[in-house]
């Protein structure tokens, strides 16, 4: 008898369907992650009950957990899937979207509104040109350490999937734009733009919103600071309305 | 005047470059991607990117970065292109950092750089070890913003499926798919850029994003656009394996002094930490004492392939050997490689600041492409006016970044992709426009009717794939004829199995006629994109190997070991140099050369008269028809490479 692996995959045809879970049993290969098997599973694609069906649907691209492409929530936990390895997770192994997001098919959601919360804190260095204006300034190794991690942020979804506050009835800009505001405001030239990311942050779906839950820094992959970043930004924002109300 | 726009097709770095330059200049941009631009291929670029900027003070220059670049890809790449490039790379590094990437820093604060393979100077500026992630990123904010302003305009989750041409063969759009809703449908552009990468899924697990199918440049290729070099596949010395992808473990492992080993003794299975020093062959570093465990990847991964196959060395007797970082510190390591450590711990379950790491080669990238044109100036430099440059061979259709085939010759040197990348775009730009202001006709006002034989042509194909109802597997066809590629068209080349592997393509061909479309939905459906993007593989596996199959010589990455010239061990290549210059004064002193060298250089210099040229692969008959054109070898001449 080979050994096998069981999945239970919660399938949705379209945003207008119902869902339905479906069993696939496939034969164990060492070394496997949740990506090479839903690979198993489109070269071969039959159910537990022995019936042919469409392959499961699902989004990937680098698999090595820099693109933040493939997530989804695995055994209730979400996290890539390509880091995933069959043989550190518990049996089934139950596969779903995530739930903050419109879906789109099985596994695969819209994160849209993620990228639209970097337009929103204007996650960029207004820059003068892309013409010859020499280097940038020197910066310490320190703010370095501090600014990269920060910027490794590849706008996956864990942390608001993670996120309490963070719903499809609300316009909650999360954890990760968050962090991204907090990266932009201690960037020598991006600094400049400082005070418009706050006035973002004050209003309705900034940083008022964050329930402290602290799922956040739990869920991210690449574990960044992120309940650090909130507290920073608060703290940001609060001198800003102090400052506001000593002007006025 | 009617409202002009470029299509760029991809969001790597060279479409983002290209996408935010010519913006900046004022055009409208249409920017395609599969997936947000933000998840592009870029992402898995680790180490580093080349400028010589001498903040070491080790003497380094743009001339000696072009040089390497010129010696690393065996003298086949395009010269004055090369030079250009080296000679802005100061500045697209420069540009970076004001762009906002966290590029590690020296204790002064100025930009760090290290040393990478290939060139003997610290010319690699990194961000960790997410260099082209991080370099992504800062592009992609960029695009954003201009978003916002209404200049740039994207569609994600759409694919490339063609470019639209007019009676006169000239690109004024695009045919695109939305892979939501499944609909085709004709884009206007004035011109249209084709960045969409390389196609390591030819060769199905390589260390290439699952969207590299090369595709796209393919599409451009049965549309009559020249492939330019297609058998020159990088193969990468150091890659993870893995059953969905081979994951890269960067050559800034080796360029912070990883070094790499095998037991002297073959099928010593200890524990690699109980092996004593004596009893380890640093076979890198004792054959080419010069460059050590950074020799150009071509050689590296022969090596590799030597130790494991010919002398049976490698590990427990398969094709892996051991890349060692366990005589540094753990805090240097997490400093300077932490985000490739973290991925080789999570995927392999060993720490590698412990114990050392298993490694072994994988195809990594295609120094070929679809062919594109530049125009040179006086002085070896590019004309960046030119409308010429970067365009393929369909007019008002161009390429950039790892889709074209002219930067990197035979062999691309580690960190110069990236560089490559944001140059192309960055340097096309201002010609792009150039092009666009002066097209007889825009967009525009271009006839209806020429975008819907068009897009009529892509629907009736799509339609046509979902009905197809044979019985084989369009995923497991694939895999099939992957491993028979990875199999024959790899590190060692010999002409009987590439002639059987072409036969064998044939057949795979016939089969992908009796797919079945396991999947016949209307809503994002992936399965009809993929049997087209197969047939797509196939013809492009088709360039690949028939290319290897003609080029009856060793250079690059192409190795074929039945005609290695042997270069004599006390060889130098000072000495062809002085060779070729008697030969030009028609007074050649043969007595003043050892006999061997003699022989050496004459089949040498036979060699490049009859194979120095580009490979172009035009598509003929339902295959590609195979012809050579003139390399730009003005500024520095061919001669041997040796790296010991």
């Amino acid at each position: 008898m080979t050994d096998t692996v069981t999945f239970k995959i919660k399938r949705q045809d379209s945003k207008s369907s119902s869902s339905y879970w479906e069993t696939f049993t496939i034969p164990y290969v060492p070394n496997s992650n949740v990506i090479s098997c839903l690979m198993d599973i489109q070269a071969n694609p039959i159910n537990a009950k022995g019936e042919e069906v469409t392959p499961v649907v699902w989004e990937s691209n680098c698999l090595e957990e820099v693109c933040g492409t493939c997530t989804m929530v695995i055994n209730g936990k979400v996290r890539q899937s390509c880091s995933a390895l069959v043989d550190q997770l518990e049996k089934p192994i139950k596969l779903e979207p995530m739930s903050k997001f419109p879906l789109v098919r099985d596994l695969v959601v819209d994160r849209t509104r993620m990228f639209s919360a970097l337009k929103k804190v204007q996650a960029w260095v207004n820059a003068d040109g892309y013409h010859d204006l020499g280097p940038g300034g020197r910066l310490s190794q320190e703010h370095q350490e501090t600014a990269y991690k920060l910027s490794e942020c590849m706008t996956c979804g864990c942390c608001v999937e993670a996120c309490p506050q963070y719903s499809s009835g609300n316009n909650f800009l999360g954890a990760a734009a968050i962090s991204q505001s907090r990266l932009f405001n201690m960037h020598p030239t991006a600094k400049n733009m400082a005070g418009e990311r706050l006035d973002t942050l004050m209003q309705e779906g900034g940083i008022a919103d964050c329930g402290n839950a602290q799922n956040c820094v739990e869920a991210c992959p690449k574990s960044i600071p992120l309940t650090e970043s909130i507290a920073e930004m608060g703290r940001q924002v609060s001198d800003k309305l102090w400052h506001n109300i000593f002007k006025a | 005047m009617s409202k002009q726009r470029v299509i760029v097709i991809g969001g790597g770095l060279a479409g983002l470059a290209a996408t935010m330059k010519m913006a900046e200049l004022g055009m409208s941009v249409l920017v395609v991607s599969f997936l947000p631009v933000k998840r592009s291929h870029s992402v898995c670029a680790q180490g580093g990117i080349n400028g010589a900027v001498n903040i070491k003070g080790e003497g380094d220059s743009p001339d000696i970065h072009f040089y390497d670049t010129v010696k690393g890809g065996d003298f086949l790449a395009h010269q004055p292109l090369c030079k250009d490039m080296c000679h802005h790379a100061p500045y697209v590094i420069n540009l970076m950092d004001r762009l906002g990437v966290t590029f590690n820093r020296t204790p002064e604060g100025n930009l760090d750089f290290r040393r990478f393979g290939g060139t003997l100077y610290n010319r690699t500026a990194f961000a960790g070890a997410t260099t082209g992630q991080q370099l992504l990123y800062a592009l992609d904010e960029q695009v954003r913003h201009f978003e916002v302003q209404g200049l740039v305009e994207k569609m994600e989750a759409h694919e490339y499926l063609g470019a639209v041409l007019n009676d006169d063969e000239r690109c004024v759009g695009a045919v695109i798919h939305n892979l939501r809703s499944g609909e085709i449908k004709a884009e206007k552009g004035d011109a249209v850029i084709l960045a969409t990468g390389g196609p390591g899924l030819v060769y199905g697990r390589s260390t290439n994003s699952m969207v590299c199918t090369g595709t796209a440049v393919t599409s451009a290729y049965l549309q009559g656009a020249k492939y330019g070099n297609g058998e020159f596949i990088q193969i990468h010395p150091s890659a993870i394996p893995g059953r969905d992808k081979l994951r890269l473990m960067s050559e800034s492992a080796r360029g912070e002094g990883g070094r790499v080993w095998v037991p002297k003794k073959a099928g010593d299975s200890r524990n690699p930490k109980e092996i004593p020093e004596q009893e380890r062959f640093y076979f890198l570093e004792e054959r080419y004492p010069l460059f050590g465990n950074l020799v150009p990847r071509d050689v590296g991964a022969r090596e590799i392939y030597d130790i494991c196959v010919n002398d049976k060395l490698g590990i427990n007797g398969e094709m892996k050997v051991y890349l060692d970082l366990t005589h540094h510190t753990r805090e240097f390591l997490d400093h300077r490689l932490g985000g490739i450590l973290e991925t080789y711990e999570k995927f392999t379950g060993t720490d590698p600041r412990e114990e050392p790491m298993e490694i072994f080669p994988a195809v990594h990238y295609s120094m070929g492409g679809i062919w594109t044109d530049y125009t040179r100036t006086s002085e070896g430099l590019i004309d960046h006016q030119s409308p010429q440059n970067q365009m393929t061979s369909i007019t008002g259709l161009y390429a950039a970044g790892e889709a074209d085939y002219q930067y990197h010759g035979g062999n691309r040197l580690g960190a110069n992709s990236l560089l490559s990348c944001i140059y192309t775009g960055l340097m096309m730009s201002p010609g792009v426009l150039n092009y666009v202001k002066n097209v007889p006709q825009a967009a525009e006002d271009v006839p209806e009717t020429v975008y819907t034989t068009s897009v009529n042509k892509w629907q009736e194909s799509y339609s046509n794939i979902k009905s197809m109802n044979g019985n084989e597997n369009p995923y497991a066809l694939h895999r099939e004829m992957a491993e028979e590629m990875i199999s024959n068209v790899l590190i060692v080349r010999e002409n009987e199995k590439l002639k059987s592997t072409l036969d064998k393509i044939n057949e795979f061909e016939s089969r992908w006629k009796n797919v079945k479309c396991v999947d016949t939905n209307d809503w994002s459906n992936p399965v009809p994109s993929f049997i087209n993007q197969l047939w797509n593989m196939i013809q492009l596996s088709k360039i690949i190997t028939k290319g290897a199959l003609l080029r009856d010589e060793f250079r690059g990455s192409h190795y074929k070991p039945e005609f290695d010239l042997n270069q004599p061990s006390d060889f130098r290549p000072e000495t062809y140099l002085e060779f070729e210059e008697q030969k030009e004064t028609g007074n050649i002193q043969e007595d003043a050369f050892a006999p061997e060298h003699l022989a050496y250089m004459k089949n040498f210099s036979e060699n490049n008269i009859k194979w120095l040229k580009t490979t172009i692969a035009t598509y003929q008959n339902g295959g590609p028809d195979i012809s050579y054109e003139a390399v730009d070898t003005s500024l520095i001449a061919p001669r041997p490479r040796k790296y010991d």
